[in-house]
Formats: structure tokens, sequence, C-alpha cells
């Protein structure tokens, strides 16, 4: 069954098209992977999604629901998550606070107290940070906090969560652990559509894999299907194949 | 004796004690002071509910207010238009609903602005109704100005200080609150907020409208100890500056650091200024760079200071002649 489903959407920044036309569907239950070059427009796809920028032309579902016109607060309640590129923490606040506002105000029943402090625990634990709940969220490292953005967006309960190049900036190590991290989420039964840039991890554990460029989708399959597709490599791989020969 | 110890297993107990000592203070007060005293009194409880309710929305969610005298100056007018209408403590919730309405207005069409361009807007709206008022007040009702009844200072006094126990009260169930923390959120990072299911513009319209309200009744309650008033009065800039400063001083962070700041820099400033005022304005402005530079948590942030260099010493005292323990032990 898709989730979520894109059809032709555009997106214009004055004249240029960040994204442009683009038709696509995560299924449910599935590890969708976005890559790209910088600026092909993924964190532009992903902010449409999210409402966090208004769609040009085309249109999104969710769960067969029109997203169009929504605010980011109605798409969240609805069941989309998501984190950000660039960590975006409520820094004024302990760790068990931040994700305590995700379980608050994630869903769109009123949620009481007790039970948002108990699901708020329960993300905290999911992502291994217990030990770290009471601790000012900027004294943790990049990885921990990028940690606590996933933990707050399963505190709102989602069945969609969009995970904005969540490897971004952690070290090897760091990046094998939020592969399990993700695998685990998955496991238990939320769909992941994930824009990254560490090849090794979308390889890995996606079940497909998307491909942006200049906006436009220029290839989809699995894995081993998009990494053979000549126009991926021509493009996206390209540059250092070219630069070598 | 072990007076650290005594006062944390304690504190609710002290609190309370200290709570009641205050509650007697202010309600005696007036029967063995100076009238004068009464009124310095009561203008420093005015800069409290200021001072608080300006903290429950811009010390929270981050958006500088510079519009308290707006919602303080329609108080003034709401009394000055009503007086003869209706009863004083009937026309107190009148100008806190008309401030809260005209707040919600306010909010709706500027909280989407951010930064900068909030706090231009609301020092425009302060002078913008004080022209729009001087207008209406030449062109259609012929006058300058209002004149107030007095109100004997002793039932002044006691609203004002009810209004004070209203307002606090106020700002500590929405800092406890759901609200409180989506506004806390809000100032955390406001995109993130609205990804987590927040409602942002709605809560900050709302509660900005709260905290006007407040605002407003302050308003009606000062007006009568004015005696007369005209826009360029009951619209000061001055109100709107003083409970920021007062906030800023005593501590944004802390409910009690705002309380704490307005209660000190409202008498100083009642006291001092009407005799030294150039001394007092120079005083004043020092010692506001001073916390500023040296307290960025206001005076509130004394305390876990002075608990920490405090304590340390307090223990050493005890442990006398005893061998100074290992640092991690």
């Amino acid at each position: 069954m898709r989730i979520l489903e894109g059809q032709g959407v555009t997106k214009y920044f004055g004249g240029l098209a960040a994204v442009s036309n683009v038709d696509f569907h995560v299924d449910q239950g599935e590890i969708l992977g976005l890559i790209g070059p910088n600026g092909a427009g993924k964190t532009t796809l992903f902010n449409l999604i999210s409402a966090a920028l208004p769609i040009s032309s085309g249109e999104i579902r969710f769960k067969g629901q029109k997203l169009n016109g929504l605010k980011p607060h109605q798409i969240c309640q609805m069941g989309v998550s998501r984190t950000f590129q660039e960590t975006k923490v409520f820094a004024n606040m302990p760790v068990f606070q931040n994700v305590l506002v995700g379980a608050f105000f994630g869903s769109s029943n009123h949620v009481s107290g007790a039970d948002a402090a108990r699901e708020a625990s329960q993300a905290l634990e999911f992502v291994g940070l217990s030990a770290m709940s009471a601790t000012p969220i900027n004294d943790l490292t990049l990885a921990n906090q990028k940690r606590v953005e996933v933990a707050r967006a399963l505190a709102t309960k989602p069945e969609l969560l969009l995970l904005d190049e969540l490897m971004a900036g952690l070290t090897p190590t760091e990046v094998g652990e939020a592969m399990e991290l993700v695998t685990k989420i998955r496991d238990t039964g939320i769909t992941i559509f994930m824009v990254e840039h560490v090849m090794k991890a979308i390889m890995g554990i996606s079940a497909r894999v998307m491909v942006l460029n200049h906006g436009e989708k220029i290839a989809e399959g699995t894995p081993q299907e998009v990494v053979v597709n000549e126009t991926v490599i021509e493009i996206y791989l390209g540059e250092e194949a070219h630069a070598g020969s | 004796m072990d007076i650290t110890r005594f006062i944390s297993t304690h504190r609710k107990l002290l609190l309370v004690g200290f709570l009641v000592l205050i509650l007697i203070f202010i309600i005696t007060l007036p029967l063995y002071a100076a009238e004068s005293d009464v009124r310095v009194l009561t203008t420093v409880l005015m800069y409290v509910v200021l001072a608080v309710s300006w903290a429950i929305f811009s010390g929270t969610a981050g958006y500088m207010s510079l519009a308290p005298a707006a919602f303080f100056g329609l108080g003034i007018y709401t009394m000055a238009l009503l007086q003869k209408e209706l009863p004083f403590f009937l026309i107190i919730p009148i100008g806190g609903l008309v401030s809260f309405a005209f707040a919600l207005l306010v909010g709706l069409v500027t909280l989407r602005l951010r930064g900068i361009y909030f706090a231009i807007f609301t020092f425009g709206l302060v002078v913008f109704m004080t022209e729009i008022i001087q207008f209406l007040e030449t062109r259609l009702w012929q006058r300058h100005g209002w004149q107030i009844i007095p109100i004997d200072s002793e039932i002044l006094l006691y609203t004002i200080f009810g209004l004070v126990v209203v307002t606090v009260l106020a700002a500590y169930f929405i800092r406890r609150s759901r609200y409180g923390l989506a506004l806390l959120s809000i100032g955390g990072n406001e995109e993130a907020a609205e990804h987590m299911g927040i409602n942002t513009t709605r809560t900050k319209v709302l509660i900005f409208a709260i905290s006007s309200a407040f605002m407003g009744a302050a308003g009606v309650i000062t007006a009568p100890s004015l005696v007369y008033v005209n826009a360029n009065i009951a619209f000061s800039l001055f109100y709107s500056f003083m409970p920021i400063l007062m906030a800023v001083f005593g501590g944004m962070g802390q409910l009690y650091g705002v309380i704490v700041g307005a209660l000190i820099f409202g008498y100083l400033e009642k006291t001092l200024r009407a005799q030294l005022y150039s001394y007092f304005m120079l005083g004043f402005g020092i010692i506001l760079v001073a916390v500023i530079l040296f307290l960025p948590n206001g005076i509130a942030g004394l305390v876990p200071m002075l608990q920490d260099k405090l304590g340390g010493v307090i223990r050493r005292l005890r442990k006398g002649g005893q061998e100074e323990p290992h640092a991690n032990t």
C-alpha cells in the first residue's frame, strides 16, 4: 500500500524550479532513500511534504488524504513527523522536555501529562538516551542531538518518518549506530523516507532508492539497480569518474 | 545548627511563611504608614503586574514586545471613559477584556513578524495609539485629556495587590501548563515547534492577549491615582520600557526574579526619581549595564551562584579543623 504519494510535485523559487514535476510514492513499512547531488531539491521535497514550504503545483497525498494547504502542525498530527538537516532542537530545555513537546502536541487527540511523560521516556529509551534526560541539550554531541530529534519525532507517534541527513557529520562508528537505529524504527512498523549523503548507509538499509538531480527525478529502484543506472553514474558519481579519466 | 539543611527540608513551609508575612505587611500598611508610602507601594505593585505579565509572553517566547504601554494606556482610557457609567470594580475586568481583544487583533497581524521587526512594530503601535487618540480627542470630542475621580488610596492598594496575586498565579500556572511548554518551545525553535504539532500562531496570539489583559486591568486601577490623563500620559513609552528593564534586571528565567526585579526597581524609581532625577537615571543605567554584563540571568541568577560559593564556604566552616575532602568523593 502506498502511504505517501506525490504527483507532479513542483516548487519554484522565483523562476528557478527547485523541485520539478516529481512523481513519487512511499510504500507502507519500507525504507525509501532519497539521494542526489547538492542542490538537487531533496530537502525542498521534504519541506513540501511537511508543509514547511507551500507547494507551487502538483499534489501530495498521505494515506489518500490531500496535504496541500495544510499547516506543518496539522501534517505532524496526521502522522508525518520529521527531523532536520541542521538540527533544530529546543536549546532552552533539557533533553527530556525536548522529547516531551513531541509527545504532548504530536497527536491530534488530547494527551494527558502522565501519558506524555511516559511516551517521552519510552522514546528516549528507544534511541538509547535515557541516561541523559536531564542534560541540557547543548551539552550533547551532534550525533546525540540528532538522536534527540529522532526521539522527539517518534514521540509524536508518526506512521511516516522523514529523516533529513541523519548521518551527515557523524563519525563512521556513529553512522553504524544510526543505521541500526533506522532499521529498528522500521521494524516497529514506521515507514521511513530518508535523505542521505552517506552512500554506505543508504545502500545498506533502503528497500528502494530515488535519485533527484536539478529538481527532477532521474532514477528510481532498488539500491542495486540505481548504482548501475548510467544516468545516475554520470551525474551523481560521474564528477569523480570524469575527473579521474 | 544546620541552617542549609533546615532550609532545604522545609522549603515549602518557609515559602508559605514568607508569603503570609508579605500579605500581613501589605494589608496592615495603611494602618501605620503615611499615605504617600501607600501610594509608593501601589505603584511598585503596578510595576510587578506589568513586569510579570510582560514576562509571561515575551520572556518565554523570545518575542520582545514593546507594547505594554499600549495595553496599559487602553486600561487607563477605559477607566476615563467609563468612570461615571459603571462601578470601579466592574471597569477592571472590562479594561482587561478591551486590552485582550485589542491584543488578539494586533497579535494576529504582527506575530508573523520575528525578532527586531516585531519589536519595532510594537514600539510603533504605542506611538500610533498616542497619535490616534490625540486626533480623536481634538477633532471628535473637542477636548484635551480627562479628569479622573480619585479613589481612596487604601482601596487602590488592596485592589492592585489582588491583581498582583491573580497575575502571578496566572504566570505560574501558564508556565507549568502545556501552553507554557508550547510557548517555551517556540522560544527555543519556532520552526521545530510548528513541526512537532504545535499551532504556533494560536499559542502566541492567545498568550500575548492573556498577558495584555493584565496590563489593561493594571491601567484601570492606576488611572485614579493619576487624577488627570491624556494620550501622552496614558501611552507613555516609559510603561513599555520599565517592565522590560525590571524583568531583565530580576532575571526572566525565574518568576520570582521578575517579581524581585520589579519590586527593587519600582521602589527605587518611585522614591529616588522625584528627588535625584539625573543621578537616578545615571545610577539606573550603570546598574543595568552591570547586570547585563555580569549577571545575564539577572538577580535570580545570583541565587545558584551564591549557593555554589557560599555553600563551599559553609561546608568548609562546618568541617572546621578536619581535612578538606577530595573533590570527587
